[in-house]
């Protein structure tokens, strides 16, 4: 007997329910020597913005008890080159594929929508909106819900594409229900939760903090727990907007929390840089998870620490 | 580029050398695509464990359908686990990793500087050398005589090995780029293979070129991933174009052109970097 473990993200059907996480696995192609890259849920992209991006000054990692601290600083490409030398191998390869997109302003996510939404080979889109808003004195769009719906309602107003749009929420809020209201309010079809949350690692023996860019997004089994609270809290308030579950998932027995808590399909951030095979890994894991509980599906399972 | 694999290895043995550890590891399938300069990740701390990142180690020795070999020094929390392991034990280990050591196409002189351990993969470097008819002189440095690693083997497989260490318990006392000149002149070396600490990388990459010879340096960024996906372990390094772009060590190197690499720039974003940030932008 075999689980299904087929999924969907509103309107995305999903073969497979687990993804890579953003920034935890490039453009997928290095993922390629270590299993099928098609094989997976979708890759989630790392962040693309609209220019060419040098990140950070490095340090921009320190590991953590069961985690790690990043300051990447959203290095990449810049869209037109990630369209190009990017995009173009995860058509070839078959690799659905969920495109994540950063900007430092509305007008920027819009800019981007709209260049992407008539690119084929696009499943759905992952708004990071945990980024610094450089027309609001460097506030992240997701802690507030005026900044975070104005991207999203920018992004939904542009968006032609059938694909799904994904709000991706930062943890680092009073009330993360509320944010997700907002983003579903101006058009989100779903909700990428959560983001990493904002840490420092102090260097004793230079006494300054550690990271090139001082603080850096926390991340791994660490923030699982954290996870797991917001999942199943945007759940509980809104139980029919999807949910896309990741933080900290090492195992199928950590997938199979954010299924019940009310996630849909999970991603596979952090551990991958430990554990390349993680994100096939943790699919089997999750099947066997399921198959020893007596489920059928996944489907059946979603949410269901709720009806207790 | 050859891929990497995942796979599980026994420890064939582990002992201790002077300062460090030598660890052989059965690897038969990886073995055989090892050249010098890849490295090997290896994840530490047992399953479940607190300690999500691999470790990565210069590779030192492959033996063909057999096992590779590793130096390591235990000076962290995962590297001390490491050495509490023991022959039987299994390891998780990713490997072979990176851009190895540019090999040249004449049978050039050729000069290997390597600082503390980082001379671990310049025994299997030296032997790739001779078999392509180069002359090999190995200048190794360490701050003191237990840190020095590999000195007999090169003493074996090199034309000449000079020592030097800061306090003078062997060899010459002082830095391996006081020797350096004078050796890469004697030898009318045309490449310099280095690995060890930055600032004795840097150094190396500016003598060469003041002397007229290629530098090959291997880096040591602090990395997360080791197979290109972090991108944590970035450096600038000038292009072919002239465009100076912050590469990943573990997939762009970490064998670098010693005259390609950014070194008094490292741990910053230079200005002129590509995508470097804008005044007024973000």
């Amino acid at each position: 007997m075999s689980v299904d473990l087929s999924t969907s993200l509103g309107s995305l059907q999903l073969a497979a329910p687990t993804m890579t996480a953003s920034g935890c696995a490039a453009a997928g192609r290095e993922l390629a020597q270590f299993g099928d890259v098609a094989s997976l849920g979708a890759v989630v992209t790392k962040s693309i913005m609209l220019n060419p991006r040098s990140g950070r000054a490095t340090p921009r990692m320190a590991e953590t008890p069961s985690g790690m601290l990043n300051s990447i600083g959203l290095q990449g490409p810049g869209l037109e080159a990630f369209l190009e030398k990017d995009l173009s191998w995860l058509v070839e390869n078959d690799v659905t594929t969920i495109v994540s997109i950063a900007g430092g302003s509305v007008e920027e996510f819009r800019e981007i929508a709209i260049r992407l939404r008539d690119v084929p080979g696009i499943a759905g889109l992952e708004v990071n909106i945990s980024c610094p808003n450089v027309e609001s004195r460097g506030q992240v769009f997701a802690c507030d819900p005026n900044s975070a719906s104005a991207v999203i309602e920018a992004v939904r107003a542009e968006w032609t594409s059938s694909a799904p749009i994904l709000a991706k929420l930062s943890p680092d809020v009073t009330d993360i229900v509320t944010i997700a209201r907002s983003v579903a309010d101006a058009g989100a079809d779903g909700v990428s939760m959560i983001n990493t949350l904002l840490g420092m690692v102090i260097d004793v023996d230079n006494m300054r903090p550690l990271l090139g860019g001082r603080t850096g997004g926390l991340s791994g089994p660490a923030i699982r727990p954290v996870a797991v609270r917001a999942v199943y809290q945007v759940h509980a308030a809104l139980p029919d907007l999807p949910i896309l579950g990741m933080g900290g998932i090492r195992s199928g027995h950590d997938a199979l929390e954010f299924i019940a808590a009310g996630a849909s399909a999970v991603s596979i951030g952090t551990v991958v840089f430990g554990d390349p095979g993680a994100p096939w890994r943790v699919a089997a894991e999750l099947g066997q998870e399921l198959e020893a509980r007596g489920y059928g599906s996944l489907r059946e399972v979603v949410g269901a620490a709720h009806k207790g | 580029m050859s891929d990497a694999q995942q796979v599980k290895a026994q420890i064939l043995s582990i002992e201790p050398v002077g300062s460090y550890f030598h660890m052989v590891l059965e690897a038969p399938t990886i073995a055989e695509h090892v050249l010098p300069g890849h490295f090997v990740a290896i994840a530490v701390g047992g399953i479940g464990s607190g300690m999500l990142l691999r470790r990565a180690f210069s590779i030192h020795r492959a033996t063909a359908n057999q096992s590779i070999e590793v130096i390591f020094a235990a000076h962290g929390q995962g590297t001390h686990w490491l050495a509490t392991q023991q022959a039987g034990d299994v390891l998780d280990i990713v490997a072979p990793l990176g851009k190895p050591f540019a090999l040249p196409r004449q049978p050039v002189p050729c000069v290997i500087v390597a600082g503390g351990y980082g001379s671990a993969p310049m025994d299997m470097l030296t032997q790739e050398l001779k078999a392509r008819g180069c002359s090999v002189d190995v200048v190794l440095g360490a701050a003191t005589q237990d840190k020095l690693f590999g000195v007999l083997d090169l003493k074996r497989d090199a034309d000449s090995v000079t020592v030097t260490t800061d306090d003078g318990s062997s060899g010459v006392r002082g830095r391996v780029t006081d020797v350096l000149p004078e050796l890469i002149q004697r030898t009318s070396a045309r490449a310099v293979y280095a690995c060890g600490p930055m600032g004795m990388l840097s150094a190396v990459a500016k003598v060469s070129a003041d002397n007229g010879a290629f530098s090959q340096c291997a880096v040591e960024e602090s990395m997360a991933c080791g197979i290109g996906v972090c991108m944590t372990c970035v450096l600038p390094v000038i292009g072919d174009d002239g465009v100076t772009r912050m590469l990943r060590s573990c997939v762009e190197g970490p064998v670098f052109r010693g005259d390609r690499v950014r070194w008094d720039d490292v741990d910053t974003i230079p200005e002129d970097a590509f995508g470097a940030p804008v005044p007024g932008g973000h």
